[in-house]
């Protein structure tokens, strides 16, 4: 199924889970925040959360800014 | 005050007169953006060498970052994280952001930002006030970046945020604080800690923040993109400590004509 991850056009398997995206594309970061539909998906319902077809999701880190 | 009152009171020592925002205590009356340095070696000399204890950190795609490395250096330095919302330019993606920022820095404290434009980056009053009043009301401590009016500053601290920080010039500007009047105007009539962000150039720009009232001063491309980063954060300490002691310790008055120190009675006939 297909959803848009930042903004991108991304196929992801059936079922697939916030944590499971996060393992993969955020690797190496240790603070990190995620929004589905806008909505912010707190750390401890990552592992349950599964996204659905046609979600927007936002995955962002830290980065320096004034 | 006598002079007999100032000879009884202790001699101020730099540290002894922190800074409280939101019930938390800083010795430092330095606040560090983290932004526009060349390295992050660098950055963390920098914010050694101010003596910082809070600086801003920004969210962004994960794509668009280097890697994790920027906490791991800001937490060996000891300080506190203070998140911002830079960029955004409505109060909905504004509040989005700061719900984004307390879920990944596990804080409810946010530089609130909120933009009319990108060319200018001045904020915009309108989303910025709503902004505040909506992060408020869920539980936020909104340091609100704002311009340097001093009513708009009165009706974010009546909105509840923590500090209102006026601009001295637009961000990255450098052009230091182009009303010097509405600062101390806007520092009078604001019941909470004020605190110059944008704007500074140079080390006398921020000793002038302090000098007119100024509780704090924040900034980051004035150090980040010096020659020597970790030599500017050192001068903006000791600004920022000058300027605070200056305030303290009350200017003369400015005169038109020269007023002699020196007696004029007993002077010889030669």
């Amino acid at each position: 199924m297909e959803v848009t991850l930042n903004g991108v056009p991304t196929e992801v398997t059936d079922g697939t889970t916030i944590a499971a995206l996060v393992a993969t594309r955020a690797e190496g970061h240790s603070r990190i925040a995620v929004a589905r539909n806008g909505e912010v998906v707190p750390r401890g319902a990552w592992t349950d959360t599964r996204v659905a077809p046609g979600d927007e999701l936002e995955m962002l880190v830290a980065v320096a800014g004034g | 005050m006598t002079t007999e009152d100032v000879l009884a009171g202790p001699v101020p020592e730099v540290g002894a007169d922190p800074l409280t925002i939101a019930g938390e205590t800083f010795t430092s009356r330095l606040i560090m953006g983290t932004g526009g340095a060349p390295s992050l070696e660098l950055l963390e000399r920098a914010v050694r060498a101010s003596g910082t204890e809070l600086v801003t950190v920004a969210l962004r795609r994960v794509e668009a970052s280097a890697g994790g490395a920027l906490v791991d250096v800001l937490e060996r330095c000891g300080v506190r994280l203070l998140p911002n919302t830079a960029g955004c330019m409505t109060a909905r993606e504004a509040v989005r952001t700061a719900r984004l920022a307390r879920e990944a820095f596990g804080t409810s404290w946010v530089k609130l930002e909120v933009i009319g434009d990108d060319r200018t980056l001045l904020p915009d009053p309108v989303e910025l006030v709503d902004a505040a009043e909506q992060l408020v009301a869920e539980g936020f401590t909104v340091l609100a970046y704002t311009s340097d009016d001093p009513i708009l500053g009165r009706r974010l601290a009546d909105a509840g945020c923590a500090a209102v920080m006026p601009l001295g010039s637009p961000i990255g500007s450098g052009l230091g604080i182009r009303n010097p009047h509405n600062i101390a105007l806007l520092r009078e009539i604001v019941p909470v800690p004020v605190v110059l962000d944008a704007g500074i150039g140079t080390a006398s720009d921020a000793a002038l923040a302090m000098e007119l009232g100024c509780d704090a001063v924040l900034l980051a491309t004035a150090v980040t993109r010096a020659r020597e980063p970790e030599r500017m954060a050192r001068a903006m300490r000791s600004a920022v400590e000058a300027g605070r002691l200056a305030h303290g310790a009350g200017r003369i008055p400015r005169r038109w004509h020269a007023e002699a120190s020196t007696q004029f009675e007993g002077r010889p006939d030669l």
